[in-house]
């Protein structure tokens, strides 16, 4: 990337300095083995004044402190660079958003308190039900005690502090009835445990702690894991940008200070910071991220250009038309956060369990408690009995009921190649009854291919492979690589020039050869009706002959389709390309619902009105432009390829090139919301038989703990069966 | 039952030095890069922890 040398003042935005060390996050998405890890340290730490350059390999992020003053920035992004890797700057808020991961670290904190806690104190409880008497009893519930109360004060926090905040909004969630309980439950014990009395319930209530912060860690890691591996939005987006000041000399400005009205330059190989119109200069631009469309387009005097996309080969004069908040990436920013609104209603199942499982099991504890009292007259074995009504139906078994099996589904999912981000995802793919696709990098691959024979002499072949092979344009790519699979090798050329904008051209024998854009090289414009793009190669005393493109659909993406519909779904098509285009991928993978010629506001209202007759919307795209859809769906899925946003919007992102990983999923999804199913009933069957145990004061402090984990074990086992549920379904 | 009092303190001494080290390992980072650890082995010059973020 030549982006280093004009933006070497840029750089420094993206460093913190601490003690005299400077510190910069770099994240380098192509690191893939054990070798990259250590030739990137390895070059890094060579630099002068490193103090240390760390690779890590999960977040694919190089973290490097330095003496400062002793080196630029942008020597480190050189140095990596040059060794084939693409490097962009983390800023330094982006690293301070891994809240998530500080999030499980609590719970990990937690659950090894809690796991520590409730093992020693069964192993006092064991004696105590082995009938241990007296004064060895009271010693023995003493010390639990001890354990008990800094551990439910310590591990029982991420409880209390969402029971506290749905009780403060007005709500009863699942941690309700789980602070009550332990509390409560608690507080008896302590009360028995200074009278002498014969039970205590620590165990109990410390080893409830333990299985939830299991299930709840399970749940957390799961979100995180998601969230790594899914960039965020804008990450790529530049932070400031180079003015052409009127007397001529260059300035480097953050973002915030550029106005509309101003001429920038843009490197070749830098993105576009703002939206504007080209003043100067020609080149390619790729939009891919923000259109999802591989194929770049030219840019010359006149025409517009988008924030976010990049200038691949030549340096661009541009007049700012509007820049920050303004610009069309942040206006589909916007949409999709407003998209997004509707989703965040969704209310997940075990949420809507708890609304009613909560008022149920505190007034059946309530009138148990009364009912002891009125009829024996003895407060404190009320209390006893009430006590124990509350820990039988905490809801250890439903709290591990949901947990257990999304975490084996997306684990499953994960070795598949597709990340699930959250919980709920699965529980809304299981509901969707519609899919919405999107055509580019959904349907099809989104890599141009070439369409039917090339029509040139042997000898030709030869000269433009020599060409293709000197750009990196996807256009030359996929006809170097469709040249070399046929057997061609290259011809000898030298000095191959790349025309800004236009293609590649090199001096033969007998002039001067070209491979480019049709009307360049002398072919003529390209046809209107084209199925994809073209290019033209051009050799002295011959009729330019053309090279047709199309977007290949990936290879199973009819079966995929099909499979979609047999599992029930509705199938439809919106894309915002031509309609002759779109005509032809939908006959090749059988779908008869299509839209062509759509905006992204456009595929957010076909969503709407289909979700407004009642469906549950599945949608699959890649693009930016499908950013506000992914987000306006009832749940979605994007292609690995897809771009940032696509990605950061999507439910669930899919690696590799099979979109039967769409019905898989699906698949997965069904299975899980059974199984879930079967478990919230199981968790609730074991209530029925041992709520009027509790209620008829014949539960101990063994029988409870017996109760407590065998329903969570039976919980868990039924998880388990996921794995060959979804194995003899063969999804 | 006299050796009941040093029991119950081994015991706990024990469960208390796993729970320590536990949170030692959490908190020098050893599991911020599970996959770069599972590479890093068959690196023949890397052998040092990661530093402290």
């Amino acid at each position: 990337m030549t982006s280093t040398a004009t933006t070497a003042g840029a750089l420094d935005l993206w460093t913190t300095e601490r003690d005299g060390l400077r510190h910069i996050d770099l994240h380098v998405p192509t690191i893939h083995c054990a070798n990259c890890i250590s030739r990137i340290e390895g070059a890094v730490r060579k630099l002068p004044g490193v103090r240390t350059a760390r690779v890590n390999f999960s977040t694919r992020r190089l973290s490097v402190d330095w003496e400062d003053g002793a080196l630029e920035a942008a020597r480190i992004v050189a140095t990596v660079e040059d060794l084939g890797f693409e490097v962009r700057p983390f800023a330094p808020e982006d690293v301070s958003a891994t809240e998530g991961r500080k999030a499980t670290r609590e719970l990990i904190r937690c659950m090894a308190v809690a796991g520590f806690a409730s093992m020693n104190i069964m192993l006092l409880s064991v004696s105590v039900w082995s009938g241990a008497e007296a004064a060895t009893r009271d010693l023995f519930h003493a010390i639990s005690a001890i354990i008990a109360l800094p551990t439910v004060a310590y591990a029982g926090r991420p409880f209390f502090r969402s029971a506290w905040n749905a009780l403060r909004h007005g709500r009863a969630n699942m941690d309700v009835p789980i602070a009550v309980g332990v509390l409560l439950v608690t507080a008896m014990s302590l009360y028995e445990t200074l009278n002498s009395g014969p039970h205590a319930y620590f165990d109990g209530a410390v080893s409830l702690l333990f299985f939830l912060l299991i299930g709840r860690t399970l749940d957390s890691v799961m979100r995180d894991r998601a969230r790594a591996s899914v960039a965020q939005l804008l990450k790529q987006m530049p932070r400031g940008a180079t003015v052409l000041m009127e007397d001529g000399r260059t300035e480097y400005h953050p973002i915030a200070e550029i106005r509309p009205g101003l001429s920038i330059v843009v490197a070749a190989g830098e993105r576009v910071p703002v939206d504007g119109v080209v003043l100067t200069g020609s080149a390619m631009v790729d939009r891919s991220l923000v259109t999802g469309e591989s194929v770049p387009e030219t840019a010359g005097a006149g025409d517009k250009v988008l924030a976010g996309t990049m200038a691949l080969d030549a340096a661009l004069t541009v007049r700012v038309t509007a820049a920050g908040q303004n610009t069309f990436m942040a206006d589909l920013v916007r949409l999709m956060e407003a998209a997004e609104q509707g989703r965040a209603a969704y209310v997940r199942l075990a949420d809507r369990v708890s609304r009613y499982y909560a008022p149920v099991v505190h007034s059946l504890a309530a009138v148990t408690g009364l009912a002891w009292w009125l009829a024996g007259g003895d407060w404190h074995t009320a209390m006893l009995t009430a006590v124990a009504v509350l820990i039988i139906t905490c809801p250890c078994a439903l709290g591990l009921a949901v947990p257990a099996v999304q975490v084996l589904a997306s684990t499953l999912l994960m070795r598949r190649g597709v990340l699930v981000k959250d919980g709920s995802a699965l529980e809304r793919m299981a509901e969707a009854d519609i899919a919405v696709l999107d055509k580019t990098g959904t349907i099809t691959l989104g890599r141009p291919q070439i369409d039917g024979d090339i029509a040139l002499a042997p000898e030709d072949c030869a000269l433009a492979l020599a060409l293709a092979e000197r750009s990196t344009h996807p256009l030359s790519r996929g006809l170097a690589a469709e040249l070399r699979k046929r057997g061609v090798a290259p011809a000898d050329v030298s000095a191959v020039r790349e025309v800004a904008g236009a293609g590649l051209e090199a001096d033969g024998a007998d002039g001067v050869i070209r491979l480019g854009r049709p009307d360049w090289a002398g072919a003529g414009a390209a046809p209107v009706g084209a199925n994809g793009p073209v290019i033209a190669f051009a050799r002295p005393g011959r009729a330019p002959v053309s090279i047709h493109f199309h977007d290949q659909p990936r290879a199973d993406a009819a079966a995929a389709v099909q499979r979609l519909m047999k599992m029930g779904l509705g199938v439809s098509i919106l894309s915002g390309d031509h309609a002759h285009v779109v005509d032809r991928v939908v006959r090749a993978v059988g779908i008869a619902d299509w839209q062509a010629g759509c905006s992204p506001a456009g595929k957010v209202a076909a969503i709407r009105q289909r979700q407004e007759r009642g469906h549950k919307v599945l949608v699959v795209g890649d693009g930016l432009n499908d950013g506000p859809a992914l987000a306006a769906g009832h749940v979605s899925m994007a292609p690995s390829s897809a771009s940032d946003v696509g990605q950061a919007a999507a439910d669930f992102v899919f690696l590799g090139e099979g979109l039967s990983a769409v019905p898989a999923t699906l698949a997965v999804a069904r299975q899980a919301r059974r199984l879930v199913r079967q478990n919230i009933g199981l968790a609730i069957a074991y209530n029925v038989i041992a709520v009027p145990l509790a209620m008829l004061g014949m539960v101990t402090p063994l029988i409870a703990a017996v109760a407590m984990s065998g329903s969570s074990i039976l919980v868990i086992s039924n998880a388990l069966r996921l794995n060959w549920l979804v194995k003899g379904e063969n999804a | 039952m006299t050796g009941l009092p040093l029991l119950i303190i081994l015991a706990l001494a024990m469960g208390l030095a796993w729970l320590g080290l536990f949170m030692w390992t959490l908190r020098s980072h050893q599991y911020d890069d599970p996959e770069g650890a599972a590479l890093r082995i068959l690196a023949p010059d890397d052998d040092t922890p990661a530093p402290r973020a």
